[in-house]
């Protein structure tokens, strides 16, 4: 079982070398390829699921990479780590049927960047060394920099540097203190430098560990991303082509997330404490901000690059919230808005490869036209506004119930968030998809192809699945 | 008489080659180069049995050790990949082969000397064996305004440092009666030679090493050399005559000067810093890659610097560890930039890099590694370079150099992704020609490449070395 998850690992690392060899000029085979690689690594991580569900880590692999300084290859999952891996897994097939048409130069290296950033993915959700996540962590960088760079919008290339050079910002910082660790404990195993620092041999002055804190902080900040660090994002996300912009939202954005859930609050307990009130509040300040934005944005994919901002801030509040019902809403809050907003990303993606435009205003009743189209993105903008019985509203419930236990103040103006999210979901459906239809939009606007069906049929099953047996998780 | 093996055979190759040009016809200078090639790798032969008997020789002028035989493989591995990048970049400048690998040669001699010197004249003849060598390859293009400019520049400001390298010699000389690092050393500990003479001679040989690894406030020569001087000897110039005066840098100031070291490592500190912020902050605004890459050698010797001023085994073998990772990453990016640059050098702007990603894929992705490592990302030699500077500087309490070093390889990454803007994101405006990959600068790319992978995934076998290497650096 324990090799189970390098498989996993290495599926996608083996279809990026296989990848390399296939001829250029045949993309049909390159497109096969990369989809039946992708197929293969959600298949081998299903029965991850199974896992006996027990504390602390599990499947692990441990050996030594390089002695000196030990670094070790140390792999493993535990209750939070294992969905994310198979959110990864379950969007990357979804990723490369997104790109199937929509792609079409320089495919080849579209898809080995593609599968590059999947080995990366997976990767951070499994190290379990800190120095093997350093190094996973800036893998995804150089895959996603091209993937907006080449095959994204106008102004691609802009959003691509930003990108890189925020994220990298933020991770030298992450560098500096994983060495510093590294110095006062000899080792980079997160679970030895977990037992050392609750155990006592480590003790931190309260100002030593503010600012390693922050180090990682920053860092995870950056990546979620939480206000005011957040300016990377709507770039990011708008310039991406579709699949670039459903993974960045699906799973980058949670990295950022997974990474302060499971080294900022375990390796500096007290400084999280003390922070919590100042992190909280710039949380809310992203939860309405960003829904705020999104109200009178004229751009569609910018609309929901916002709306990922504020969505965020309900995770980053549930974490700091400190109790068991915020922490376990914001864990299914991050694979929610992995589905509904990588749900939204695909299917605006959709529109703009028929419409070849994002601006709001040149859609209009296109309900008529497309029922199926307008049908599903229905029911995904009600999973991302939250409600009941799709899967965006138990996150944002438990994470509103645990704020509450913490301080209701948070509670009143996060729910605030929540309506400012249907207000601006459903007037942006109202705008698209109803009303009259003109003759532009007639013509242009063809209901979904079986392809794009079946891709965004198993999201929308994820989406009432995750609502009615959220006990999974 | 091992102890030098590997100079006197390379002494011997540079002579042979220098009298067989005389003596070959025209088309069959192409031995010329192959010759030069089994010199360098007998050399490498020697360099080997010379660490077998290791000690010293010469009443102790030649101290063959690990830290010596790492720097003379590795300049030795940088002078064959140089020659083998030259083959084709001779013959279509139409340049006089012999000479050019005879002068590669004896610059190699003088490295290899330096890295094995434990005595100042020897350091000194070693020095300037390297530098009047590479003085003349700079100027090789002898109808190019920039070639003669570079060559003149170097030339005079490199005898002015080393003038104050001599001085710096003298006044040791005069303050501890004795030129072997080790009797200094001890004259210094006992008590008999110290005070402001001593300080003035160490400031001096400062200034004189500082200019030689083009360290910030002395690198104002760099940029006009490197952009000046043909392509494949810049690739030479900012990868192995730097390493070899780190290497004797490194070994006076561990093994001669250690006693003061509390004082001379705030000069590293400073020059560190400066390097690293001048170097990449100029890089930003370069338009011609040989000017950025030159900017961004500054930067990289003060990330050396880094590992240098930490003053422990693991900040010497850092650094070690680093310049043999810089030299592969550097070469590979110069030698690109040499066959891109098409005869007479006319393609040297970054913007005439636009499309290359499409056009020659290949040639694109191995300078897309180059500069991955350039930048640090993981995986490459580049960032395990990076990775031990910075864990040996934390090690030694320098938090600040540390959080800016950092700081500064972030601005770094822009001016790097910028090339790969250009190169994949760009659509060509003129299509600039080129020939076909001729074998040996594919050879050396591929090599570089393989090298850069070797060094950022399994680093220890070479970092083992280099620690074992450092030993004679004193424990703090």
């Amino acid at each position: 079982m324990a090799a189970l998850l390098n498989v996993v690992l290495v599926i996608p690392l083996a279809g990026f070398l296989i990848l390399l060899f296939l001829p250029r000029h045949d993309h049909g085979l390159i497109r096969v390829t990369a989809l039946f690689f992708t197929l293969a690594a959600f298949a081998a991580s299903l029965p991850l699921a199974t896992a006996p569900a027990t504390p602390g880590f599990q499947l692990e692999t441990n050996f030594s990479w390089i002695d000196n300084p030990p670094i070790r290859y140390h792999i493993g999952i535990d209750g939070i780590s294992l969905w994310l891996v198979l959110l990864v897994t379950f969007l990357m097939p979804i990723s490369v049927l997104a790109s199937w048409k929509h792609i079409e130069t320089r495919v080849k290296e579209f898809f080995l960047f593609l599968l590059l950033l999947e080995v990366g993915m997976i990767g951070v959700f499994v190290a379990l060394d800190l120095f093997l996540f350093y190094v996973f962590w800036e893998i995804t960088l150089v895959p996603m920099y091209f993937l907006i760079g080449v095959w994204g919008h106008e102004r691609r290339i802009y959003a691509a540097v930003k990108f890189f050079l925020y994220t990298m910002a933020g991770s030298v910082l992450m560098l500096a203190a994983i060495l510093w660790l590294y110095n006062a404990t000899g080792t980079f195993d997160f679970p030895r430098m977990q037992t050392l620092i609750a155990n006592g041999p480590l003790t931190l002055g309260p100002a030593q560990e503010l600012l390693l804190f922050l180090a990682f902080f920053i860092a995870f900040a950056i990546k979620v991303p939480l206000f005011p660090l957040h300016t990377w994002l709507p770039d990011a996300h708008v310039e991406a082509p579709t699949a670039g912009s459903i993974l960045l939202a699906a799973v980058l954005l949670k990295m950022g997330a997974y990474g302060i859930l499971r080294f900022c609050l375990t390796l500096f307990p007290q400084a999280s404490r003390d922070l919590a009130p100042a992190v909280s509040i710039l949380a809310i300040i992203g939860i309405i901000y960003g829904a705020l934005v999104c109200l009178v944005q004229p751009n569609m994919k910018k609309l929901v690059a916002y709306s990922s901002v504020s969505h965020l801030g309900f995770v980053v509040l549930g974490i700091f919230s400190f109790t068991q019902l915020g922490a376990d809403g914001a864990v299914y809050q991050m694979l929610n808005h992995g589905v509904s907003t990588g749900a939204l990303f695909l299917l605006v993606g959709m529109m703009y490869e028929r419409r070849h435009s994002l601006e709001i205003s040149a859609y209009g009743g296109v309900a008529t036209p497309a029922p199926v189209l307008a049908t599903v993105f229905l029911i995904t903008s009600l999973a991302s506004a939250g409600l009941p019985m799709l899967n965006g509203f138990v996150g944002e419930f438990l994470v509103l119930q645990g704020t509450a236990e913490a301080d209701f103040r948070y509670t009143v103006l996060a729910a605030t968030g929540v309506i400012l999210a249907a207000w601006y979901l459903l007037w942006l459906y109202q705008r698209v998809f109803l009303n009259e239809t003109p003759q532009e939009v007639a013509t242009h606007m063809s209901d979904l192809s079986g392809r794009e069906l079946a891709t965004i049929a198993a999201l929308v099953v994820m989406m009432v699945w995750m609502a009615c047996c959220p006990k999974f998780c | 008489m091992d102890g030098l093996l590997p100079e006197i055979l390379l002494s011997v190759f540079g002579t042979l080659v220098m009298v067989s040009d005389a003596l070959t016809e025209e088309s069959h200078k192409d031995w010329l180069g192959v010759i030069s090639l089994v010199g360098i790798y007998s050399a490498v032969m020697a360099a080997l049995i010379s660490y077998v008997n290791r000690g010293t020789a010469f009443h102790g002028m030649i101290l063959v050790d690990g830290y010596a035989t790492f720097f003379r493989l590795l300049v030795f591995v940088i002078g064959f990949l140089t020659v083998l990048a030259s083959f084709s970049y001779l013959k279509r400048d139409g340049l006089p082969q012999g000479e050019y690998y005879a002068l590669i040669l004896f610059s190699l001699a003088g490295q290899g000397l330096m890295a094995a010197s434990s005595e100042l004249i020897m350091i000194f003849l070693g020095l300037e064996i390297s530098s009047i060598s590479t003085y003349i390859l700079a100027g090789f293009l002898r109808h190019d305004a920039k070639s003669n400019e570079s060559a003149l520049k170097y030339f005079f400001l490199g005898s002015f440092a080393t003038a104050f390298l001599l001085y710096g010699v003298a006044l040791i000389y005069g303050a501890t009666g004795s030129t072997r690092l080790d009797a200094i050393r001890l004259a210094i500990e006992k008590g008999e030679a110290g005070g402001k003479l001593l300080a003035v001679a160490t400031a001096l040989m400062f200034v004189g090493f500082a200019f030689k690894v083009s360290a910030a406030p002395f690198q104002i020569w760099t940029p006009d050399v490197y952009q000046g001087a043909p392509s494949p000897v810049t690739a030479f110039l900012s990868t192995g005559p730097k390493a070899a005066a780190f290497a004797i840098f490194m070994r006076v100031f561990f093994t001669a000067l250690p006693d003061s070291s509390e004082a001379w490592m705030w000069l590293l500190w400073i020059s560190a810093l400066l390097s690293m912020t001048i170097g990449n902050f100029a890089a930003l605004m370069q338009t011609n890659i040989k000017r950025l890459l030159a900017y961004s050698s500054i930067a990289h010797a003060g990330y050396v610097l880094v590992a240098f001023a930490s003053r422990t085994r693991i900040g010497a073998a850092a650094a070690m560890f680093y310049l043999a990772a810089y030299a592969f990453m550097n070469i590979g990016a110069f030698v690109v930039v040499s066959h891109y640059s098409s005869r007479g050098e006319r393609y040297v702007a970054i913007d005439d890099y636009a499309g290359l990603g499409h056009r020659y894929p290949f040639l694109a992705a191995l300078v897309t590694i180059y500069l991955l490592s350039l930048i640090g990302i993981p995986l490459t030699g580049g960032f395990f370079g990076k990775f031990y500077i910075f864990r040996a500087a934390v090690n030694a309490d320098l938090i600040w150099l540390t959080v800016l070093g950092l700081l500064n390889s972030t601005v770094a990454a822009y001016y790097y992704l910028r090339i790969l803007v250009v190169m994949y994101m760009q659509e060509p405006k003129e299509s600039t020609p080129l020939d076909p990959l001729p074998a040996g600068i594919a050879a050396t790319l591929v090599v570089s490449a393989a090298a850069v992978f070797y060094l950022g995934m399994f680093p220890g076998r070479v970092l083992e070395f280099a620690t074992q290497a450092a030993l004679f650096v004193p424990p703090r």
